[in-house]
């Protein structure tokens, strides 16, 4: 695989499988994650690259007939975050994520964007204030919202809502944002203005994003892998990836002819 | 084309037609099956409000609304009777306010317990044992209540009485538990596991995503297990006419004894009391009285409710 750029390594998958029940959904995925950069993940629905993306915060320790093996390192400590002596809330306090379905909490906006804080057992109001201000403003949030931070955050549009869950997901200053198609269940407007957002957070954060949308992933992505049958085929900056891609079932899928 | 004409066409007189005629008519019966079924709930509950007021009226016509209201005494069965609804109420709603300090804190950490923590496996088998405490004849919680738990808080507290009301309201607490878990439980269960994803995801343990994400977002459902269990604990009977003592007592106390609104109906209903006297019409304005606390603790509901939904 050739390097995408010069930037420094902040995770890698090595040699990942993963199962649930007896099905076998990913098989032996190596995949190298880059400092604010953003890496996407396409293929066909029930490729595994959700699956994927959830092994990252280790979401799948809520439903036990998950099985892992290999490795997910997060630099610079090179730590394994899929060892068994990792405190799985650990990692997720680290490493950020925003749902394919909208999901603010029934609390208000202000709240929605505190949780993560609290939950770290954080008090001190002025802080918490503060990054709030600071989340909003950074998912584009803010000015629509700041007259009504004490209002139910469900009462706000599709597209507000998921601008929220990413300003909550940022509150914590995570590590690594992994975006599971943020856009899928949004109108085109609402999807160009998270398409904006992810292009500018990407100063701040590494993301991680899964799409459907091969324009999304050409435009946003620094670089691209393109997962099939729980395989991960092809690996490559976005740019060699859509234009010219080594393998003929990338090309296949990226010119439509199946998926 | 005439009407009449039309009509006698083959397509309207023939088997078809009738068979599709016959058909309409069959939906329109089970329709009406269906909705007197319905019906009849609301004719009942009706009927009990009609009796109620109009055995309730004559009362009032002997004895004013103010003083009924006011009056710290009950005693319509002495020879110097007394009309004043405060000693049952002050009863009902003690006996009701103990039960509720019991009910619903186990109750919801129970509905937590079996909705977010334990394994579906072992729910399945502690969830009909739980509700077994339902299925216990009320009569047997009342003995409990007067024979194990007063001698038991005795005990700790000398002073206590033989009959009071803080020990009937501890055991109709531990009854209407299952009520309150029950329904709780299944708010809870019906909370969408996105939610929980999301809370996880923001590095949240289980605990914190329970009581910070779960329950407040079963709220709704919440009020109504708990507006149910105010209900019942409201309406029991037995436990409090068997271990509360049954004296009509104005008091805040709970180790006094003491009657309430239910009590005081079964009491006098087992005695002969002619009809249409005074104190026959005592049992139908104490009845009335229940219906309408019951009612505006429903109602009350009702409007939190409403007013704190889960805004969708």
């Amino acid at each position: 695989m050739e390097t995408v750029n010069t930037s420094a390594l902040r995770a890698e998958v090595k040699n990942l499988s993963f199962s649930y029940d007896t099905k076998k959904v990913l098989n032996a995925v190596s995949l190298p994650v880059y400092e604010k950069k953003i890496t996407a993940l396409i293929g066909p629905s029930g490729c595994g690259k959700t699956t994927l993306l959830r092994c990252f915060n280790r979401m799948h320790d809520l439903y036990s007939q998950a099985k892992y093996n290999g490795e997910i390192v997060l630099y610079p400590e090179a730590k394994n975050i899929l060892a068994s002596d990792i405190d799985p809330m650990e990692v997720r306090m680290r490493i950020g994520m925003v749902f394919q379905k909208p999901n603010p909490f029934p609390k208000t906006i202000y709240e929605n964007v505190a949780y993560g804080l609290r939950v770290r057992g954080i008090r001190k109001k002025t802080f918490i204030d503060e990054r709030v201000e600071e989340s909003l403003k950074s998912a584009g949030l803010w000015s629509e919202v700041k007259d009504r931070l004490h209002t139910a955050a469900t009462s706000m549009s599709g597209g507000q809502q998921q601008r929220l869950c990413i300003a909550r997901a940022l509150a914590t200053e995570p590590e690594i944002l992994l975006l599971d198609e943020p856009t899928s269940a949004l109108d085109p407007i609402s999807t160009g203005h998270i398409e904006e957002l992810i292009t500018e957070l990407k100063k701040e954060v590494t993301i991680l994003i899964v799409t459907h949308n091969l324009h999304q992933a050409a435009r946003c992505s620094d670089s691209t892998a393109f997962m099939y049958l729980g395989d991960l085929i092809e690996y490559g900056p976005s740019e060699v990836l859509f234009t010219n891609p080594k393998d003929q079932r990338t090309e296949n899928y990226i010119t439509g002819r199946f998926g | 084309m005439s009407r009449q004409k039309i009509l006698s066409r083959p397509e309207f007189t023939s088997p078809a037609h009738r068979i599709r005629k016959l058909r309409k008519l069959r939906e329109k019966l089970v329709e009406l099956v269906l909705f007197l079924a319905a019906a009849s709930s609301v004719f009942v509950t009706l009927a009990i409000v009609w009796i109620l007021v109009s055995e309730s009226l004559p009362f009032f016509q002997n004895v004013p609304l103010k003083l009924f209201l006011t009056d710290t005494e009950w005693t319509p069965l002495f020879d110097n009777p007394r009309y004043g609804i405060l000693p049952l109420l002050s009863g009902t709603l003690l006996s009701t306010a103990i039960a509720l300090v019991v009910a619903i804190p186990l109750g919801t950490i129970t509905a937590a317990f079996l909705s977010e923590y334990i394994r579906p496996r072992y729910r399945e088998v502690l969830k009909p044992i739980l509700e077994m405490l339902a299925a216990v004849p009320t009569v047997v919680y009342g003995y409990f209540a007067l024979l194990f738990v007063t001698p038991l808080l005795q005990n700790i507290f000398p002073s206590i009485q033989g009959f009071n009301i803080l020990s009937a309201g501890l055991v109709i607490g531990v009854m209407i538990i299952p009520y309150v878990s029950s329904l709780s439980e299944d708010a809870m269960r019906a909370v969408p596991n996105h939610l929980r994803e999301a809370s996880v995801a923001m590095g949240a343990n289980q605990f914190q995503t329970t009581f910070r994400v779960v329950i407040p977002s079963a709220f709704s459902g919440l009020t109504s297990a708990y507006i149910l269990a105010i209900s019942r604990a409201l309406g029991e009977t037995m436990v409090v006419a068997v271990a509360a003592g049954n004296q009509p007592n104005l008091t805040m106390d709970p180790t006094q004894p003491a009657a309430t609104i239910t009590a005081f109906i079964v009491q006098v209903s087992q005695g002969d009391l002619p009809h249409g006297s005074i104190g026959y019409q005592s049992i139908y304005v104490a009845g009335l009285t229940l219906f309408v606390i019951t009612l505006i603790f429903n109602i009350l509901g009702l409007w939190i409710r409403q007013r704190f939904q889960e805004k969708e």
